[in-house]
């Protein structure tokens, strides 16, 4: 059902655990089928430095939190915005159809969590 | 447990109620009617003596083990066929009489939806709810009844939780009211004992694969003085009543398969229920937050079924895949909905623990190792996924 790469990321997920002194938590949920994720970032001069996740959800859900914590690790917070979960899916070498909503959460996450910090840092939530 | 993945992974099957791997014996009955006894059934001459021959020899393997006559057995392709058949071919022959239909809201979907079709048919079905073990009240049964009655059809065993229903009781009600009662016994040959004539039952399915038997294979009890409309039409093969020319070597191995599975009820029950105890205690002793589905007694001797919340079922199951465990869930996330299965949420399980929910169902062929092969093995991955999700 899953391609290597997906079960690869699901088997052994990268960045999972909680974060001591993250600059943002978020947790965020999807009402459509219960799967939850908590995302945890470092933050230093707009730059990603460090990622964790914790994820209640699919196989799908799973690596795709997986993937994007990859992809956002070392970005600034303008290139991890413009992460979208068709470019997670991408990475991941493709999701099943009925499977491509489980990778909304991560993009909702760090979108989430990426206006936190703007919002504390007295800037205008992005868009 | 045989090796597969890697020699360091087991393979345990834990997934019999999904379908069984055809058993040695079996195979070997079939494969002279692929190459040697070929010969159609329908022609007359001595070629296909044995084909004949062997097509009666399965009738009586699969009434004997029904309790009732060989020309109350019909074969067909499946459980699914049977089903289909016994609904759409009652439903039908006694239209005149009445278009109410009476089953219960956890049967198969081969049940559930032929009733559905039936209903954009001008048929009414009333589909009676369960309690939180899944058991359907016979007083549910006899109050639903109407004057257009003409068809109750209710599981002997269920699919998912393993409960088995008062078939004998709801039999009895059906005939007090001239109404005929189908079973779906598609999950129970082998399990339990079954005698269609003191259980009441007018039409009975079943499937082969589902014990050690090959897939495709299948058969109806007809209760004779049953008048049921054909499902397939053609030629005059099984007395004019099901059409097609005979799979021959898939009757021979639904015979084979049937009179090896009911050989021996109560030691397959022993041995069986001893594993499927061993499992259950286990979980229950070693899996904090570990939620029992299903009736604690009246339920199928090889089945297991708990809700584990704090994590997800098809995460859960590929996981197990990895450790060489194959098991199911009762739902999926599928296309952005949380699909539970009708079956739980009939039962009233909420959807953390439907979600969360896996389906171990033994066979004999399982061992005691691989029960502690699992009982070893569920405890560690279940926490990881908690972990995992708990925040």
């Amino acid at each position: 059902m899953y391609n290597e790469t997906v079960m690869d990321h699901f088997e052994h997920p990268r960045n999972v655990g909680e974060m001591e002194d993250p600059t943002v938590v978020v947790e965020v949920g999807s009402s459509e089928c219960g799967d939850r994720m908590k995302l945890y970032l470092k933050i230093e001069d707009d730059v990603i430095v460090d990622v964790s996740f914790k994820t209640l959800g699919c196989a799908a859900a799973i690596a795709s939190s997986s993937q994007a914590t990859e992809m956002i690790k070392g970005k600034t917070i303008e290139e991890a915005w413009n992460l979208t979960n068709m470019d997670v899916v991408e990475a991941l070498g493709g999701l099943p159809e009925p499977k491509i909503h489980c990778s909304v959460i991560a993009e909702d996450a760090i979108r989430r969590a990426i206006n936190f910090y703007r919002k504390d840092q007295g800037l205008e939530p992005w868009k | 447990m045989n090796q597969s993945h890697s020699p360091d992974v087991p393979t345990v099957y834990l997934d019999h109620s999904a379908t069984t791997p055809t058993h040695p014996d079996v195979v070997r009955a079939m494969l002279p009617f692929f190459t040697k006894n070929f010969g159609n059934p329908s022609s007359l001459y001595r070629l296909s003596d044995a084909s004949r021959a062997a097509i009666a020899a399965a009738r009586g393997q699969v009434a004997a083990a029904l309790g009732c006559s060989d020309h109350e057995i019909f074969f067909t392709a499946g459980g699914t066929e049977s089903d289909n058949w016994a609904l759409k071919g009652m439903a039908s022959a006694r239209h005149q009489d009445g278009n109410h239909i009476i089953t219960s809201s956890i049967e198969h979907h081969a049940i559930l939806h032929t009733c559905e079709y039936l209903e954009t048919q001008g048929w009414t079905v009333t589909y009676l709810p369960v309690d939180q073990h899944g058991l359907v009240d016979p007083g549910d049964v006899e109050a639903a009844i109407t004057p257009e009655t003409t068809l109750i059809s209710v599981m002997m065993a269920n699919n998912e939780v393993g409960t088995i229903q008062p078939v004998r009781e709801i039999g009895a009600i059906a005939h007090d009211h001239d109404i005929c009662f189908h079973t779906d016994a598609v999950q129970a040959i082998g399990h339990m004992p079954i005698d269609v004539k003191a259980m009441n039952i007018d039409l009975l399915s079943l499937s082969g694969h589902k014990f050690f038997g090959p897939k495709g294979t299948g058969a109806l009890y007809i209760r004779d003085g049953i008048r049921l409309d054909n499902l397939i039409h053609g030629g005059g093969q099984e007395k004019g009543h099901r059409a097609g020319t005979e799979n021959v070597p898939g009757i021979v191995g639904l015979g084979a398969a049937i009179e090896r599975v009911t050989a021996d009820i109560t030691g397959h029950r022993q041995k069986v229920g001893a594993l499927r105890d061993m499992l259950a205690q286990g979980i229950a002793e070693r899996i904090p937050d570990s939620h029992y589905n299903g009736h604690p007694e009246e339920r199928l001797v090889n089945n297991a079924h708990f809700s584990f919340p704090g994590l997800d079922g098809e995460a859960l199951l590929l996981l197990l895949n990895s450790k060489g465990i194959y098991a199911s869930i009762g739902s999926a996330c599928s296309s952005g909905s949380e699909d539970m299965s009708h079956v739980l949420r009939a039962i009233g399980v909420p959807p953390a623990h439907g979600r969360s929910s896996l389906r171990l169902t033994l066979g004999d062929d399982n061992t005691k190792e691989e029960v502690k092969y699992v009982l070893d093995v569920l405890p560690q991955v279940i926490e990881r996924l908690r972990e995992m999700g708990s925040f």
